[in-house]
């Protein structure tokens, strides 16, 4: 990953995430969620598991969160990532 | 019993304007108000309110502490009473609803003595029990006579019924009446009557009616909410008891109101007629009453201007006071008679129960209202509610607080199917039979988690903040201090 990039919007139940490149091989995650006190390690936790599984590291999230559901703060974590790369990604492998 | 002595017959043309006071500290000074003493407000402006505010700045000048303020209810505009607490002024509440700063603070725990939330009946039935006692009711009322005949049908900032005021002032052993506009003597007909009242103040506002609603009477173009209501409809429609003579009382809130225009076209096109529709009034009931769909309307609160009109003119629309309306020891409360009742929720549990005051985050933000009341009374209590509101799950394991007990709640619609209470074995098979989708609430409930993921649980202290009372006066539910 070389760019930055963001996907999503700050409409209720939507997310925005804005991802940079860092130079340490690791995953920062700055959260703001208008449901923090009942989910921030949910969504914590997805989007450690999400970037995982797309193998991405050297990375910080920043999440502003609406109180989006999981399959749509993954897709927009997947999107960003994707725009960051500069790639298209081949959306069957994606779940 | 004494021998009749002979008396001076000696009429005092002054003595006949007495009760009229220069001022608020005057009415307060003659009231005889101490520390430690209860005094009370009502909610008839609710939003609007500039009574509560302006006496309690009045109040606390005067150097009074250790007060129980008693208000019908609080709404966002009571926040000013955060600084009265802090400074001693205030250290018991009774009230039906607490909202917005006021209500996070005391969430926060801001009091030491746990704030008595009750229900309108409830209220007067703690009026009655003596558990409540009003040393002084400070009432707000659009319109009155240099006697105290008061009405808010009438004047300037006209708000309607003034039915929590009414059993206030029937309790109270003094009542200040708060008013901007002075009719002729005799101002008839009066809500509050000349023997309740002792003294009277004229003041330049006492409200402004246009906040009553607060955006609860909106008409909704949310297609969730308009399926909510025409579900609702449907379930009404099929319950057995949709037959001319039926009675109705619908809430505020976007699906209530819309759920009550469905039913007036199905009235119209099946041509059937109610006996009463009762509750806080709006517009639509107004409008279901001009149109003989309704016989009278029985209003313990008017939501809007409409409503508060049609109570001044329409002879079939009838003031009623809150023990009239639902204290559950009263001699005759309306909600006794009641057929149908639509009810929302913050949250409802497996077991029925609902939760109506605290939000997601466990911070009071909400009222007990007629809630509980017409739940309990009516032949037929629906809660209207969507399955999630965003990523919050309507419908939980357990309500974080229980204002309704599941045992008084017959059916929940949401908008992904309808649950009914496992007691109403016939209604359930009237509504399957109509075709609606009915399924088992802990489906409701593993649908809403599956969608929503398992919230974590509100982390709270040991501390009491605040104790529900059900409407017998009893301790249904405590809700305690957040833990940061």
């Amino acid at each position: 990953m070389i760019n930055s990039a963001h996907a999503g919007t700050l409409e209720s139940s939507d997310v925005y995430i804005q991802i940079n490149p860092i130079e340490e091989d690791i995953v920062e995650i700055e959260l703001h969620s208008s449901v923090a006190e009942l989910y921030d390690d949910m969504i914590e936790e997805l989007i450690r598991d999400t970037l995982k599984e797309m193998g991405v590291t050297g990375i910080n999230v920043h999440v502003q969160d609406k109180g989006a559901l999981d399959f749509v703060i993954k897709a927009r974590l997947q999107a960003a990532v994707f725009r960051a790369c500069g790639t298209v990604p081949s959306w069957e492998e994606q779940s | 019993m004494n021998k009749y002595k002979k008396i001076d017959k000696n009429v005092v043309i002054e003595k006949r304007d007495s009760k009229i006071c220069e001022s608020i500290e005057e009415s307060i000074k003659r009231s005889g108000l101490k520390d430690g003493m209860t005094i009370s407000f009502h909610h008839a402006f609710r939003g609007g309110d500039k009574v509560l505010n302006n006496v309690m700045k009045i109040i606390a000048s005067m150097g009074f502490k250790d007060l129980c303020l008693a208000s019908s209810s609080l709404a966002s505009v009571h926040d000013e009473v955060i600084q009265y607490i802090r400074s001693g002024v205030v250290t018991q509440i009774y009230t039906s609803g607490l909202r917005s700063k006021l209500g996070e603070a005391i969430s926060n725990g801001l009091m030491e003595k746990p704030v008595q939330v009750h229900s309108h009946g409830g209220r007067v039935h703690l009026l009655q029990s003596g558990e409540l006692k009003i040393d002084v009711a400070f009432i707000g009322v659009p319109c009155i006579d240099k006697f105290g005949n008061a009405t808010g049908s009438k004047g300037r900032s006209q708000c309607g019924s003034l039915g929590y005021a009414m059993s206030d002032a029937h309790y109270a052993k003094y009542v200040v009446m708060l008013s901007e506009t002075l009719e002729p003597f005799p101002n008839t007909p009066a809500s509050i009557s000349q023997d309740q009242v002792d003294a009277i103040v004229m003041v330049d506002e006492v409200g402004d009616p246009s906040k009553i609603g607060e955006g609860a009477t909106r008409m909704t173009t949310n297609p969730k909410e308009l399926l909510l209501a025409r579900r609702t409809a449907r379930v009404i429609e099929n319950s057995g008891l949709f037959k001319n003579g039926y009675s109705l009382q619908t809430g505020t809130g976007g699906s209530s109101l819309a759920t009550t225009i469905f039913l007036a076209q199905m009235m119209e096109k099946k041509n059937i007629k109610a006996s009463f529709g009762m509750g806080g009034i709006t517009g639509t009931m107004v409008y279901m009453l001009k149109n003989n769909l309704i016989e009278k309307l029985i209003d313990v609160q008017s939501f809007d201007e409409f409503a508060a009109k049609s109570l001044g003119e329409n002879p079939n629309h009838i003031e009623i006071s809150a023990n009239e309306y639902a204290n559950p020891s009263s001699k005759g409360a309306t909600i006794k008679q009641l057929d149908v009742v639509v009810l929302s929720a913050l949250e409802i549990d497996v077991n029925f129960n609902v939760n109506v005051l605290t939000g997601s985050k466990g911070i009071l933000r909400g009222a007990s209202g007629g809630h509980c009341d017409t739940a309990a009374e009516a032949k037929l209590s629906i809660i209207v509610a969507p399955l999630t509101r965003g990523r919050i799950p309507t419908i939980r394991s357990r309500v974080h607080t229980i204002v309704t007990p599941g045992e008084t709640v017959d059916v929940v619609v949401t908008d992904q199917g309808i649950a009914v209470h496992p007691r109403n074995v016939e209604l359930k098979k009237r509504l399957k039979k109509a075709g609606l989708t009915i399924v088992d609430i802990k489906e409701l409930h593993e649908r809403a988690i599956k969608l929503c993921g398992q919230p974590k649980a509100i982390k709270h202290t040991d501390k009491v903040v605040a104790q529900i009372r059900y409407r017998d006066g009893s301790i249904i539910d405590e809700v305690y201090q957040l833990a940061h």
